[in-house]
């Protein structure tokens, strides 16, 4: 059987990529973002995935709005990133594991999620930069990967409440895989931010604290707001949480936070990276 | 607290397009509006694309059928005009990067301010209890 070993949940504004390939973490205007992945280093050296289960959106490299997926998953042997227009290195593919990605579909379908199923699949900054911040040391990484793209782009955008029962169903189906992969589920994106309009540079702080202090214990919190009302409380892009809900979702009933950072601004971005484990992975 | 929190039924507001100040959604009729310019954008994923449009604007709008509105926006280089006619920002975000401007120099510019003061406004809310 498959074991959930925890969830990482993290920000992925692009100009974090830029910063790794410049070299900056040490920077004073990025170190307290990145000095956050202290424990996150620490506890993947002891939990040792080596599957992710990712939990992103796609931001206009791999879907446009001729097709636009409300949930998509990958099955494919590997997945490239590519130029997104704003001048991020490209970085290297991605193993994926084909057999998990089909049990995860065949789990989902008949537990009624209408989801799409990509066999070729691009993977922007949203998935690639928390990988690297995962793994900062290598681009040889342990894990292979699902990716389970949510659409936060363009709406109307699936609601908390399903994104929360997509993630629980994908959760029940690993627990399921008989294999004895090792799983690590993420979740990318947020917290609030609004790159556009007269609210641009929109962040809440109270909203965000909201949010973090939920996660583990009460993720049904979470849901008592529609997409809507995320993106009014946490703006246009801080509506990203909803890939955060679905990663909570996959790791159970119980999980208990190991850690938490949260700093104020990283580009538009309230950033924020935090830590979960499924209680039963706790030690007694 | 919860003042902040409580939101309007959610049922209620499919009923009518929810207006939230100074944020436009997405939806369906900002992404039909939107189709040309946001499908120009989408090429600019490609470098050969943004070197095409750096070298023969006038040409490259009119190849992806931009409409006169979204045309005269992309023209004025003004992010709330090219909302208005439709643009998504993670589509606009690629023609801005032809431009050599940052999320801040967007930010700035919406809100009428100066970067320094677009990055000072994002700073503050650090200090927010």
């Amino acid at each position: 059987m498959a074991e959930i070993v925890g969830g990482l949940f993290t920000s992925h504004v692009p100009a974090i990529g830029g910063a790794i390939a410049k070299g900056l973490e040490s920077d004073p205007y990025w170190s307290p973002f990145f000095d956050g992945f202290g424990p996150v280093h620490e506890w993947l050296e002891r939990a040792r995935p080596d599957v992710a289960v990712i939990f992103y959106n796609d931001h206009g490299l791999n879907f446009f709005l001729d097709k636009m997926p409300t949930f998509a998953i990958g099955a494919a042997p590997e997945y490239r990133n590519a130029d997104e227009g704003w001048g991020l290195p490209v970085q290297g593919a991605l193993r994926g594991h084909t057999a998990l990605s089909w049990h995860l579909i065949e789990s989902l379908v008949a537990d009624e999620f209408d989801i799409t199923t990509c066999q070729e699949m691009l993977v922007d900054h949203a998935l690639v930069v928390p990988i690297q911040l995962a793994w900062p040391a290598t681009t040889d990484y342990p894990v292979r990967i699902v990716p389970i793209a949510i659409n936060t782009v363009q709406h109307p955008l699936p609601s908390p409440r399903r994104c929360l029962a997509l993630g629980r169903a994908v959760g029940e189906a690993l627990r399921r895989w008989p294999g004895d992969e090792r799983v690590a589920i993420f979740g990318t994106g947020g917290l609030s931010h609004q790159l556009e309009g007269k609210r641009a540079g929109h962040i809440n702080k109270e909203y965000d604290r909201f949010c973090m202090d939920s996660l583990a214990a009460d993720p049904e919190a979470l849901i008592r707001h529609s997409a809507l009302d995320i993106v009014e409380l946490a703006g246009s892009q801080g509506v990203e949480i909803l890939n955060w809900i679905a990663a909570r979702g996959a790791l159970g009933e119980a999980a208990v936070e190991r850690s938490r950072n949260y700093h104020i601004p990283i580009s538009n971005t309230a950033a924020a990276t935090m830590l979960l484990e499924p209680r039963e992975a706790v030690p007694a | 607290m919860a003042s902040v929190l409580r939101m309007p039924d959610s049922r209620a507001a499919v009923q009518r397009a929810r207006v939230i100040p100074g944020t436009p959604v997405f939806d369906g009729a900002a992404a039909s509006r939107g189709y040309a310019i946001n499908a120009m954008c989408f090429s600019f994923n490609s470098a050969e694309n943004r070197a095409a449009f750096l070298a023969d604007e006038d040409g490259y709008c009119a190849k992806y059928h931009l409409t006169p509105e979204q045309r005269s926006a992309v023209a004025s280089r003004s992010v709330l005009a090219m909302l208005d006619a439709g643009g998504n920002a993670y589509y606009l975000a690629k023609l801005a990067g032809i431009f050599g401007l940052n999320m801040q120099d967007i930010g700035a510019q919406q809100t009428g301010c100066t970067v320094e003061e677009f990055k000072a406004r994002l700073a503050a809310h650090a200090e927010e209890e």
